[in-house]
């Protein structure tokens, strides 16, 4: 099953298995992870499950939708190139064993 | 420090709003004791997913919990099974349906609402469902797996929203609403009239100026009659006809009620050291100069974010922007801000795209924007929207307008 390491600022990680096809959120909120709030429930409304995803895994990642890319202009913390939405990376073989950087702030 | 001590914080509600005043309160360094009463088996989990995704035949089979397994023991937190069945505000005391009578110095009702039945001849045949609960959730997604003729009555949020994830799972779907327009009381009437259009050119037998008479039974399963004679056949039933602030409890205490628990702008009550948030508070609102009761995410969670600061002792007024959203199928509508029917609508963008937004306009300023697929709008919008800024509906039809450049000329990027 693959495998989620969440990276706080802190220094800290978590690391957690789910089944194929939860989402980044989900799994986070599901597990207690800091810093991940995912406060509208995965519809990509609210924009508080932002995280950075590790440069080697982002060619893996589902695309980028219109929606998301808007969404993601209003992170709280800053938006750089490896910025997604947890609740739209859902897990796949492909990312097996995927790394994300938790920003400082989501609200 | 005996005084800290002795500060018991008691929730009434372990929704949205329940939660989140729990979590701000320790956020905020609250010294006392919290504790959480959930009045549901379940632990406390996200409502709006329920009427959307996870209605879909390809949902992920649990619900969303509103935080983890560890969050009320590392916070420190106590969640409570159990209903509040009284409060004696002068003692401060909460008493359980299971016996248990709780001392609390502060009290916050978050008990939500409850769905309005339907009170048609029939309305509580089996097969006939509300949603609200999880287990209402567990119910339909059940039922939805058999069912090929769904009939929605009431064409609000959670009429069309459950409507599109029915018709996406291939069944005939047909909406019945009383009203002329759906979703009249949250949205414009321009609005209003484009999402008419949409769901029926989806193929949603969507059906105006038509209410429920009755619903019958035939040995073929349901049947249900409109309010003008016409009898349409269901497998399955499903009512959204609106809500009632659940305020038994405080009422009974001697709180001050209409539609809703009253509470001034710190949000407490007409009774010292009771606060009321959510779904169930009636509030002095800032965008409308009325009061208001609103059923939300955003209301719940930032009224939580206030009450807990209400309770450390800060004396501010609750004035966040409202806004609101529905998925329904393909369509993403988001709201900032509330309309009235005499705003003036400009459409900006191409509705025919099936991307635009509608800026409403009171006295020359933007008092709502309603978005469609346009969530870069929907975010400018809560920027922009209850700053009184006054546009001109010729700037705003600009081919060359947008909301996202206008909220970077007014709002100073922090550095």
């Amino acid at each position: 099953m693959p495998t989620i390491t969440f990276a706080q600022s802190s220094g800290a990680t978590t690391e957690i298995t789910v089944a194929e096809g939860t989402s980044l959120m989900r799994a986070a909120v599901t597990n207690s992870v800091d810093g991940i709030v995912g406060e509208c429930g995965g519809q990509g409304m609210c924009a508080t499950c932002h995280v950075y995803v590790r440069p080697e895994f982002t060619d893996q990642l589902p695309e980028l939708s219109d929606d998301e890319d808007e969404m993601l202009d209003c992170t709280t913390a800053e938006r750089t190139d490896s910025s997604r939405l947890g609740c739209q990376i859902k897990m796949s073989p492909a990312l097996m064993n995927i790394v994300v950087d938790v920003p400082a702030d989501q609200v | 420090m005996d005084a800290k001590r002795a500060e018991h914080t008691v929730i009434i509600g372990a929704g949205q709003a329940g939660i989140q005043v729990a979590d701000s309160l320790r956020a905020e360094g609250y010294p006392g004791a919290v504790t959480v009463l959930n009045d549901e088996s379940a632990v406390p989990y996200q409502r709006p997913p329920l009427s959307k995704d996870y209605l879909s035949a390809a949902a992920e089979g649990t619900a969303l919990p509103l935080r983890g397994p560890d969050f009320f023991e590392s916070k420190n937190i106590t969640l409570h099974s159990g209903r509040a069945v009284a409060v004696d505000t002068d003692a401060r005391k909460v008493s359980l349906d299971g016996g248990t009578v709780l001392n609390y110095t502060h009290l916050v009702f978050a008990t939500g609402a409850a769905n309005r039945p339907l009170s048609c001849p029939g309305a509580t045949f089996e097969g006939v469902h509300a949603l609200r609960t999880l287990r209402d959730a567990l119910n339909l997604q059940r039922a939805l797996a058999t069912a090929q003729r769904v009939v929605v009555i009431g064409a609000g949020f959670i009429g069309l929203e459950f409507a599109a994830a029915a018709h996406a799972r291939g069944l005939e779907v047909t909406v019945l609403e009383f009203a002329s327009r759906p979703m009249g009381r949250a949205l414009s009437a321009t609005a209003s009239q484009w999402f008419a259009e949409r769901h029926r050119t989806d193929g949603i037998d969507l059906r105006l100026n038509e209410g429920v008479a009755s619903i019958e039974r035939d040995e073929a399963g349901l049947v249900v009659i409109s309010t003008t004679g016409r009898r349409y056949p269901a497998d399955l039933v499903l009512y959204g006809v609106g809500v009632l602030p659940r305020t038994e409890v405080p009422q009974a205490a001697g709180v001050a009620t209409d539609n809703g628990v009253l509470v001034d702008a710190a949000l407490r009550t007409s009774v010292p050291g009771v606060l009321a948030v959510g779904d169930c508070a009636s509030f002095p609102n800032v965008h409308t100069g009325t009061r208001t009761r609103l059923e939300s995410v955003q209301n719940a969670t930032d009224q939580g974010r206030h009450a807990a600061r209400s309770i450390m002792g800060e004396n501010s007024s609750y004035a966040q922007l409202p806004w609101f959203w529905s998925t329904q199928g393909a369509l993403r509508l988001q709201i900032a801000g509330i309309s009235e029917p005499t705003d003036e609508p400009v459409i900006l963008g191409d509705p025919s795209s099936g991307k635009f937004s509608i800026a409403l306009l009171r006295n020359g300023a933007l008092a709502a924007v309603e978005s469609v697929n346009s969530p870069a709008d929907h975010i400018a919008a809560r920027k922009l929207v209850g700053q009184n800024i006054s546009v001109d509906p010729a700037t705003l039809t600009h081919p060359s307008f947008s909301l996202k450049a206008l909220a970077k000329t007014l709002i100073p990027v922090p550095s």
